[in-house]
């Protein structure tokens, strides 16, 4: 076996110097060409913004609003709460009209630190884990919403497994007013300011529940993914 | 994939005769030309965002050694590793060494259309480790041995009868007409195999110079499955996805849904950087990525080099006549439509896929929907144009441009024959003012009616134009 992967590293190194080989000769320029280094290092450092439509450019009040129509046109759902204490109820409150007898939770302090009980009255149970073929719900924070397309941005850390945002049939979101920027240009700035320069091992965007137009081309909600999103919106 | 692109003539001519391939692709024309149309009015900047994409491709294409340097030390320094492949043939060895390591026996895969061109799910199952496909489409696909006919909606080319054939015969469970009973059947059946796989294989749509991350953008979920559950993630992708900035990739995110499915934006965008970091609790604990290369590094530099701006969103096959008579299939290899009759002779030569770039109307509509402005109708030109310089054209197509070029060469000529065959052409049409059956051209009439030529000739109508033209002007 040692033999075919040392043949395979030895096809990427020459394939590696015949592509840039190729590129460099189509080009007419070679890697000491420092015009194009600056070029591109230029870039790479600005990170400037392209075009970005108006319509994410909006005042805050304006922006949350747009977020909680594009996100509810992407058939996401929409609970409003005052606070995140009201997070526990509302969530008993989904579970049981929906007959889910339990909730896997991301383990972010945020979420650990509320008092669960509305759940134990209800006999619904709770535990903090990856998620499971089978598993029913999930709530997990986010990092910020996107107005622009009604977008969540969720992104991986040891408190938030990202099988999380995907196996469970339902996701609960947490999102705070706050948190909603206008376009996803702010969101990198924001992740950039968080993270540094290496992004979190994930990144999801998230715009409503998995879908699939593949038969027939006709709409059916709920592929793989989640089949519905509940974006628990906290109006601090 | 068996190349049958030499048949083209005869498979679309079949394809215009088959009644269930037909109904199906009569969808096409009110599903994806609408919601796109819906989508661009609600963007009043779409039409500079085409051009600020057309023009940072461009500038990605004028440095793509550089950022592609810079995307793979960026991935190396996560953790990753990045292979580089000259060839499909390059390309399945390292992927099925990547798999041979980790000792896999199945392999979990995203949509992905490089690895429809690699051929990898036959060299993966001929090597002992079998591929499961996860898109619904494909998924379908694969249970019936057959291949994509769209680049974003695989089976296209089906009817809701032949998935609930293909379903039943294979899930061993009463028989369902309701597309919602049948997408859950396949969740049901994949659930297991997602978390079974020992390898997740996605595409990417851009690869983050700036941070070295790939992104997969997708509505199922099926793709963030592959990719987080298994032990091993595989990125399969091309040299030209490539991007400079997350400020880069976002203006093309903003055009991509818009343009394919017109959605504002597909339900997952999701960004993959390295492997899983110290206290995570689930993500891939092997990261690599495989760049392809397939004839793209030798289209720099080339009149063809606007080909490596597509982003593989399908409007232009979505819009195109010939597309939406004959099918995908007809196109006889992996990518269909106006931007597949421009690759395919690239990739697999134009003795073989020459044929295509004459399937075109040229009616213009590709270029005028392309996001990224890709002048798709002058591409095939250059195609037809060496196709015709290598001598590789048909007869009858030779000697009919061949005698065109000699008339049109020697104008006292031109306009008398010209005249002279507009009048034959009126002799052959009935009362209606159709040729029913043209020589030389029955794939043509087979099919509808010629208008006959009405009228003057264009060299006539011309000069009187110019006549009245000067005219007005004194
Ligand atoms: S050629 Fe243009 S329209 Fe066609 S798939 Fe590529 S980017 Fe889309």
């Amino acid at each position: 076996m040692s033999a075919t992967i040392k043949d395979s590293s030895t096809r990427s190194q020459t394939s590696r110097a015949d592509i840039f080989a190729n590129i460099r000769r189509g080009l007419k320029s070679d890697s000491s060409d420092t015009q194009r280094q600056q070029t591109v290092a230029n870039r790479l450092s600005a990170k400037a913004d392209n075009l970005i439509p108006a319509r994410s450019q909006l005042p805050p009040a304006e922006q949350v609003e747009l977020f909680k129509t594009m996100a509810t046109e992407a058939a996401a759902e929409l609970i409003e709460l005052e606070s995140l204490a009201e997070v526990p109820q509302a969530c008993a409150d989904w579970l049981t009209q929906h007959h889910v007898d339990q909730l896997n939770c991301a383990s972010d302090t945020e979420l650990s630190t509320l008092d669960w009980q509305p759940l134990d009255e209800q006999q619904i149970g709770r535990n903090e884990r990856v998620a499971q073929v089978g598993d029913i719900a999930s709530l997990t924070c986010s990092f910020t919403g996107i107005a622009e397309t009604g977008t969540l941005m969720l992104h991986s850390s040891a408190q938030s497994p990202t099988t999380l945002n995907f196996l469970p049939d339902n996701h609960l979101v947490v999102l705070h007013r706050s948190a909603i920027v206008g376009c996803y240009e702010e969101a990198w700035k924001k992740l950039r300011q968080t993270f540094g320069e290496t992004l979190p091992r994930t990144v999801n965007m998230i715009t409503g529940p998995s879908r699939s137009a593949d038969i027939e081309q006709t709409l059916q909600m709920g592929a793989h993914g989640p089949k519905t999103l509940i974006i628990l919106f906290i109006k601090d | 994939m068996q190349i049958n692109t030499p048949f083209f003539k005869q498979r679309a001519h079949d394809a215009l005769a088959d009644e269930n391939l037909q109904k199906a692709l009569a969808k096409l024309k009110t599903g994806f030309p609408e919601k796109r149309a819906i989508a661009v009015d609600r963007m009043p900047e779409f039409e500079e965002l085409r051009n600020q994409g057309r023009d940072l491709k461009n500038h990605i294409m004028e440095h793509l050694d550089l950022y592609l340097e810079q995307f793979e030390r960026k991935v190396i320094e996560n953790g990753g590793h990045v292979h580089w492949a000259r060839t499909a043939d390059d390309a399945n060895q390292i992927i099925l060494d990547i798999c041979q390591q980790v000792d896999a026996k199945t392999v979990t895969k995203g949509k992905s259309m490089v690895t429809e061109e690699i051929g990898l799910n036959d060299y993966l199952e001929a090597n002992g480790v079998q591929p499961v496909e996860t898109d619904l489409g494909e998924y379908i696909l694969q249970l019936r041995h057959d291949h994509p006919s769209h680049i974003i909606a695989p089976a296209i080319h089906l009817n809701l009868e032949d998935v609930s054939e293909a379903f039943h015969a294979n899930h061993h469970r009463p028989k369902s007409n309701d597309p919602a009973v049948l997408m859950q059947e396949a969740r049901e059946m994949l659930r297991e195999k997602f978390v079974a796989a020992d390898v997740g294989i996605t595409g990417a749509n851009f690869c983050v110079a700036e941070t070295g991350s790939t992104i997969i953008v997708t509505n199922e979920g099926n793709g963030d499955l592959t990719q987080t559950l298994p032990k091993t993630h595989i990125v399969v992708t091309s040299i030209e996805k490539v991007v400079p900035t997350l400020e880069d990739m976002t203006l093309f995110l903003r055009l991509l849904a818009r343009s394919a499915t017109g959605q504002e934006f597909s339900v997952y965008n999701t960004l993959s950087t390295g492997p899983r970091r110290e206290g995570d609790q689930d993500g891939p604990e092997n990261f690599h990525v495989v760049l392809v290369d397939n004839g793209r590094s030798e289209m720099i530099g080339t009149e063809f080099q606007d080909m490596l701006r597509c982003i593989r969103c399908s409007a232009c096959m979505n819009h195109c006549p010939v597309y939406g008579a004959v099918g995908g299939h007809s196109y006889g290899w992996v990518y269909p439509g106006p931007m597949g009759s421009v690759l395919t002779p690239q990739m697999i030569g134009i003795e073989k896929g020459g044929m295509l770039p004459n399937a075109s109307t040229f009616c213009g509509k590709c270029e005028s929907v392309c996001p990224v402005k890709i002048p798709l109708p002058k591409l095939m030109r250059h195609w037809r144009e060496d196709e015709f310089e290598k001598h590789l054209q048909p007869k009858a197509a030779r000697y009919g441009l061949a005698s065109w070029a000699f008339f049109a060469k020697r104008p006292t000529l031109y306009k008398p024959y010209t005249r002279m065959a507009s009048w034959l052409m009126k002799s052959w049409a009935g009362k209606d003012g159709r040729i029913k059956k043209l020589p030389l051209a029955s794939g043509w009439t087979d099919w509808r009616d010629m208008p006959a030529p009405q009228g003057k000739t264009f060299m006539q109508a011309w000069k009187e134009q110019q006549k009245t033209k000067t005219g007005e002007q004194r």
